[in-house]
C-alpha cells in the first residue's frame, strides 16, 4: 500500500501521512521539537489540493478546543504538542474523552517538569496512559519507534478513534521527531465528503434535519446516577480496547533469561544492547510495548517464569516500570534503570547495569 | 556493512547538509540510513553534530556513544568527540584554528585543509563537500553516482546548478587527504 | 363566549417560536437569558436555516441552552467556545456557526480564544451576555462587574485598586481588523428586544457574506445575582450599567 521511499523526519513524516490519510484539520501551536509537524503542513498547503484545513491557533489551548470542535463535527481533525504544550491540552482532552469523540493528538515529548529542556525524554508516560487530565477516561497511547512508525501510527491513530470514538495520542519524543529516516509514506484516501459523514458518524453536529432529534456534543450530565452510566459506558469501551487493540514487539525473546522492556527510543537503544549482550553471549531479549496503554501485561506475564529479572529502561525516572510490576506481579525480578532531563542511555550503559543483576 | 559516523563543527559549515547528502546517497544505494542532528538553541553560534549511520541491515540505535568515524571541524568537537572513536577509527579533522591536534594512537588520523581549499576554489559554501570528498577517499561506503543522486535529492531544485561545483569540490577534497 | 371559540388560528396574535423546544427554561424569572435565547430560535425559524445553524454552548447559566434550541449544538469547555467554534466554521463554511456566551466565560477565561477568533475574523456569530456577575457559581465578582457593585468576591463593592477595572471587551474587539459587526444591545423593553433581534438577524447573515466576525453584547440583568427584584434589576441596570456599557453600534461595515 505504499509508494517511494523517502528520507524525512519523523515530524514531517507525520504532516505527510495526515495529508494523505485524509485528515480534515490541524490546529496547532509551535513548540520544539515538533514545530515541523505545522512548518510541514503549511509548507505542503493540503487546502489548495486535498481541502485539508491548517490553522496556528493562538496557544495549545486554542488548539485542542478547535479539535474538539471539528472532532464533533465528525471531522478527521488532530493536533500536535510537546510536553508543556500537553499539559495545557489536558483539559480538553478530558472533554474529548467525556463526549466520546474521536481525534488525534502527537506529542513529541521533551524534558521536564516545568519548560525543563528541549532535549528528548519519555517522562510524559503516566500522563499519557494515567489520564493525564481529570475525571476517569483512557486514550490509546501509540509509542512509536522509528520515522516509519511515526507515518503509519498517523494512519492506524485516525482508525482507532473513529473505531472506538475516543481520543489516542502518539507519544514519540525529541529523537524520533527530529531523526531521519527512511519512510515509505501511505497512499493517498480521500476526504470524506459532508454527506459521506452524515450517513457514517449519525452523532455529529453538522446541522438538525427537521427529522431527527438535535445531536449534542457534550460531556456534560448532571444527574450523578446518568453520569455513573456514562462512566460505566465508557469503561465497558476500555475493557474492549485492553481486550483487542494490543500491540508490541518482541526481539531475541525466545531463549531470553533477561528482559528488557522499552518503548520509542529507548527500545532503539536496547535492540543495541540486546545486540551487544548477545555478542557477549548474555541471553537478553526485548520487548517492545508499541501500545502504553493498553499495556501489553499478558505478553510480559507470559515470560516471568523464563525471565530471571525484566528490566525497564526508560528516559525518565522510572514511570512504566510500575506497569511492568503490576504485569510481572511479583514472579520475578524487575529492575528500572534510565536517565532523565533529556539525557539518552546508552547502550553500554544499559548492558552494565544488566550484568549487576546477574547471577 | 556499517558504518557509524559522526560529523561535528560550527553551525554554519555546511555539517547537517553533509550528513544529509551522505545518508541520500546511502538512501540511493538501498541502504538502512538514519540522521540524528544535534537540535534546538544548540544549534545557533555554537557546535552543530549529525550522527550518520549508513547500514545493510536494520538500524537498532540512531544515537551512539561510539564512532567508526569522527569528522571533526572545530577545536571544541575535537575535544568533544576524539576520544568516542573505537579504536581502530578514523578521524577526520581540518586544521583551520585547530590548537591542540588530535592525539590517540589507537586511530587512524587525518588532516584535511578544507578551508584553505575553499577559500582557493573561491567556494566557500562547498566547504562541507571538500570534507565529504576526503571521507569517501577513505571509506567510500557510497558509490560518486548515488553522492550526485543523493545532492539532487536534498538540495531544493534552485539550487540544482550548483551540483557540478559540489561535485569538483568532492573530487578536490579526495587530493587533499593526508593520513597525521 | 367560551374559550375553545377564542382559540382560532385567526385570533393567534403570539406563538412560540417552532426552534424552541418543550423543556422548561430553568433560567430565573426576570433573567434576559430567555428573552435572548427565544430571539435565538426566531431568527433561526425566519430565516429558516435550522438544519444549517451550528451552536456552541458556553459554561456558565447558558450551558444548557442546547436543551431550549432545537439545533445541535456542542458544549465547550469554559471560555474555548470561539475555538470550537472557528473549527466547526472552518471545516464546514456552508454553515451558521455562533456562539452564546456570558461575561465570565467569553471576557475572563476566555479572552484569548476571543481575541483571537476575532482577529482572524471568523466568520462566526459571538453573542455576548454581560450582566456584570458570575450567575451559575453563586454571584461572584466578573471582569465586567462595575466600580462598587458588591458580589460575593467583592463583598464591599468593586474597588479599582484591589479588583482592577471593568472590562469593556466590546470595545476591544471593535477595534481588531477580523471583526465586521459589533453592537451592544438590552432586552429590559419591548423596542430594545426587536432592536436586539435585527442585531442577531444581521450577525447571522454576516457569517456567510465573509465579512469577519460579527459580535452582539447584550447588557442585561441578573436579578437573582444582583438581589434584587426583575423591575428593580432593569431600572438598575439602565442607571448603573448602561454609562459603562453605552448601547449602541460599535461597527458595522
Amino acid at each position: 500500500m505504499s509508494e517511494e521511499i523517502k528520507l524525512m523526519k519523523g515530524n514531517e513524516a507525520i504532516a505527510h501521512a495526515a495529508i494523505r490519510c485524509g485528515c480534515d484539520g490541524y490546529f496547532g501551536y509551535p513548540i520544539t521539537p515538533q514545530s515541523e509537524i505545522m512548518e510541514t503542513l503549511m509548507e505542503e498547503e493540503p487546502w489548495k489540493t486535498t481541502g485539508m484545513v491548517v490553522l496556528q491557533a493562538e496557544s495549545e489551548v486554542g488548539a485542542i478546543n478547535m479539535v474538539y470542535g471539528g472532532a464533533g463535527s465528525g471531522k478527521k481533525v488532530m493536533t500536535s504538542s510537546s510536553s508543556p504544550g500537553i499539559s495545557l491540552k489536558q483539559e480538553g482532552i478530558s472533554y474529548i474523552a467525556g463526549a466520546d469523540l474521536p481525534c488525534l493528538i502527537v506529542n513529541v515529548m521533551r524534558g521536564g517538569p516545568g519548560l525543563g529542556t528541549i532535549q528528548p525524554s519519555q517522562a510524559d508516560y503516566f500522563q499519557a496512559v494515567k489520564g493525564g487530565g481529570h475525571g476517569d477516561y483512557q486514550q490509546i497511547v501509540l509509542a512509536p519507534a522509528s520515522v516509519q512508525e511515526m507515518a503509519d501510527f498517523t494512519v492506524l491513530g485516525f482508525e482507532l478513534a473513529f473505531k472506538y470514538l475516543n481520543p489516542v495520542m502518539i507519544l514519540a519524543d525529541g529523537i524520533i521527531g527530529q531523526m531521519m529516516e527512511k519512510v515509505s509514506l501511505p497512499l493517498f484516501q480521500k476526504r470524506m465528503t459532508d454527506e459521506e459523514i452524515k450517513e457514517k458518524y449519525p452523532w455529529a453536529a453538522y446541522g438538525k434535519p427537521s427529522h431527527r432529534k438535535p445531536n449534542v456534543i457534550s460531556s456534560l450530565e448532571i444527574e450523578s446516577v446518568e453520569m455513573e452510566k456514562r462512566n460505566q459506558r465508557f469503561q465497558a469501551k476500555y475493557r474492549k480496547i485492553e481486550e483487542n487493540e494490543v500491540r508490541f514487539e518482541e526481539l531475541e525473546c525466545q531463549d531470553a533469561e533477561y528482559m528488557l522492556v522499552a518503548f520509542g527510543t529507548s527500545a532503539r537503544v536496547c535492540q543495541k544492547t540486546v545486540e551487544l549482550a548477545r555478542e557477549q553471549g548474555i541471553k537478553l531479549g526485548l520487548i517492545r510495548p508499541i501500545t502504553l496503554w493498553p499495556f501489553p501485561k499478558n505478553e510480559i506475564a507470559k515470560y516471568t517464569s523464563q525471565v530471571k529479572c525484566f528490566f525497564s529502561i526508560e528516559m525518565n525516572a522510572g514511570q512504566m516500570v510500575e506497569d511492568v510490576r503490576l504485569a510481572v506481579n511479583g514472579k520475578t525480578e524487575v529492575a528500572y534503570y534510565g536517565r532523565m532531563g533529556g539525557i539518552v542511555p546508552s547502550p553500554d550503559e544499559v548492558i552494565e547495569f544488566v550484568k549487576t543483576k546477574m547471577v | 556493512m556499517k558504518e557509524e559516523i559522526i560529523i561535528a563543527g560550527f553551525g554554519g559549515q555546511g555539517v547537517l547538509s553533509m550528513g544529509k547528502i551522505l545518508a541520500y546517497s546511502g538512501l540511493m544505494e538501498g541502504q538502512e540510513v538514519s540522521w540524528m542532528p544535534s537540535y534546538g538553541p544548540e544549534q545557533r553560534g555554537g557546535t552543530a553534530n549529525v550522527t550518520v549511520i549508513l547500514s545493510d541491515k536494520r538500524i537498532s540505535s540512531p544515537i551512539l556513544n561510539t564512532f567508526d568515524t569522527a569528522i571533526l571541524l572545530n577545536q571544541q568537537s575535537l575535544d568533544k568527540f576524539e576520544k568516542a572513536v573505537k579504536p581502530g577509527g578514523v578521524l577526520i579533522f581540518d586544521g583551520n584554528g585547530i590548537s591542540k591536534p588530535p592525539t590517540r594512537k589507537d586511530i587512524d588520523i587525518y588532516q584535511i585543509q578544507a578551508t584553505d581549499k575553499s577559500i582557493e576554489l573561491n567556494a566557500h559554501k562547498s566547504f562541507n563537500m571538500i570534507v565529504l570528498g576526503g571521507f569517501l577517499k577513505l571509506r567510500p561506503i557510497v558509490k560518486m553516482e548515488s553522492v550526485i543522486l543523493g545532492l539532487k535529492k536534498s538540495l531544493p531544485e534552485r539550487h540544482h546548478h550548483l551540483i557540478p561545483v559540489n561535485e569538483n569540490a568532492i573530487k578536490a577534497g579526495m587530493e587533499i587527504i593526508n593520513k597525521i | 363566549m367560551a374559550i375553545q371559540n377564542i382559540i382560532k388560528p385567526e385570533n393567534l396574535v403570539y406563538t412560540k417560536s417552532k426552534i424552541l423546544t418543550d423543556i422548561p427554561m430553568h433560567y430565573c424569572p426576570g433573567c434576559s437569558h430567555g428573552v435572548v435565547n427565544k430571539l435565538m430560535a426566531e431568527v433561526i425559524e425566519e430565516m429558516g436555516i435550522q438544519e444549517d445553524v451550528i451552536g456552541v454552548a458556553p459554561v456558565g447559566c447558558a450551558v444548557f441552552i442546547y436543551k431550549f434550541l432545537d439545533i445541535d449544538f456542542q458544549q465547550a469547555a469554559h471560555g474555548r467556545a470561539p475555538a470550537v467554534a472557528t473549527a466547526i466554521k472552518r471545516l464546514m463554511p456552508n454553515k451558521y456557526v455562533f456562539t452564546y456566551q456570558g461575561d465570565g466565560d467569553l471576557a475572563a477565561i476566555g479572552t484569548a480564544e476571543t481575541i483571537h477568533a476575532c482577529n482572524r475574523g471568523e466568520n462566526i456569530l459571538i453573542i455576548y451576555i454581560n450582566n456584570g456577575i458570575y450567575g451559575m457559581t453563586g454571584g461572584q465578582m466578573a471582569p465586567t462587574t462595575i466600580d462598587g457593585m458588591k458580589t460575593a468576591t467583592c463583598p464591599y463593592g468593586r474597588n479599582n485598586e484591589v479588583n482592577g477595572y471593568p472590562l469593556n471587551i466590546t470595545n476591544l474587539l471593535a477595534i481588531l481588523e477580523g471583526t465586521c459587526y459589533v453592537t451592544r444591545q438590552s432586552v429590559h423593553n419591548a423596542g430594545s428586544v426587536r432592536k436586539t433581534k435585527q442585531a442577531i438577524l444581521k450577525g447571522f447573515k454576516n457569517s456567510m457574506l465573509g465579512k469577519g466576525t460579527s459580535v452582539i453584547e447584550v447588557v442585561s440583568t441578573c436579578n437573582s445575582g444582583w438581589k434584587m427584584t426583575p423591575e428593580q434589576a432593569n431600572n438598575w441596570m439602565v442607571e448603573n450599567m448602561f454609562p459603562v456599557y453605552p448601547m449602541g453600534d460599535l461597527k458595522d461595515l
